[in-house]
């Protein structure tokens, strides 16, 4: 890893950690070091600057609501926005728990986006009727529950097989 | 007990207007901060949505609960259970908001 001025980059041992953590971030260092070759005490290293320097943002548990008995819906909420509400609006939806996402985008119009979770539809509604649609600046919103999830992913990390064979003289 | 109408006509809060939906999550982007402007709204908004807020009842606990206006409340309840839809539904609410608005606006009826 090195630093220029303030601004840190990351060589290919880091990517390839970055990969091993995004796979299991509960693999201890010995593990990650076994696989790529170096000791545990590089990747120790590796991940605490990686920490500092904010490229790993943090760990958590993904929990499977259904699983755990808790009941659930899911929307993608679309809301057409004044333009100079739109950031207002996206920053205030952040507050709200029961919004997992927000971001905007632009296309005939500008529009907020937000993924929203509530116990059932009764719920969902009233969360959108009494918090989101009096904001300033909300023009139109659309909102489609989610009935259906086939995929569900952060970003992932693609591996850097040539990067790893170069290091590993292979 | 006797409802004043400067209670029943007045302007409420954004927060306390009426929002109206077509379904779930689906807001047109129109509201009403007063029973006056209601009654405008209802005349333009899209029927789905005078359908879905009546069956959902939630024209009359607006009308109770916020604008504490019990007897327009307890009319509409009698037009939810008549099951009228479409413009039928929009022309009777019309009729029953605007008569109620009237009978507020008399200077009989007290402030």
């Amino acid at each position: 890893m090195k630093l220029k001025g303030q601004e840190a980059t990351l060589d290919d041992l880091d990517w390839q950690i970055l990969r091993l953590l995004q796979e299991n971030a509960k693999q201890t260092y010995a593990e990650i070091g076994s696989q790529l070759n170096v000791a545990h005490s590089t990747v120790y290293d590796r991940i605490k600057k990686m920490e500092e320097q904010g490229f790993i943002k943090k760990y958590e548990a993904v929990v499977d609501p259904e699983k755990i008995g808790l009941p659930h819906i899911t929307a993608q909420m679309t809301i057409t926005t004044d333009p100079k509400e739109t950031e207002r609006i996206a920053k205030k939806l952040t507050k709200f728990s029961q919004v997992l996402e927000v971001s905007a985008s632009f296309s005939e119009q500008i529009v907020v986006i937000a993924k929203v979770v509530a116990q059932d539809q009764a719920e969902m509604h009233s969360f959108i009727a009494k918090s989101i649609a009096p904001l300033p600046g909300v023009l139109r919103i659309r909102t489609a529950i989610v009935t259906n999830m086939y995929k569900e992913e952060r970003f992932c990390l693609k591996p850097r097989e040539n990067a790893a064979k170069k290091r590993n003289n292979l | 007990m006797t409802v004043s109408s400067s209670k029943v006509l007045r302007n409420v809060l954004r927060e306390e207007a009426f929002y109206f939906f077509t379904s779930i999550g689906n807001y047109t982007g129109q509201s009403a901060a007063s029973l006056e402007e209601f009654l405008q709204k209802i005349k333009d908004i899209d029927n789905k949505s005078l359908e879905f807020h009546l069956f959902r009842e939630d024209f009359e606990k607006w009308i109770s609960q916020t604008l504490g206006d019990n007897k327009l409340a307890d009319e509409i309840k009698i037009l939810r259970g008549q099951k009228v839809v479409g413009n039928a539904l929009r022309d009777r609410l019309y009729f029953i908001v605007s008569r109620r608005l009237k009978e507020l606006k008399s200077p009989s009826f007290p402030r």
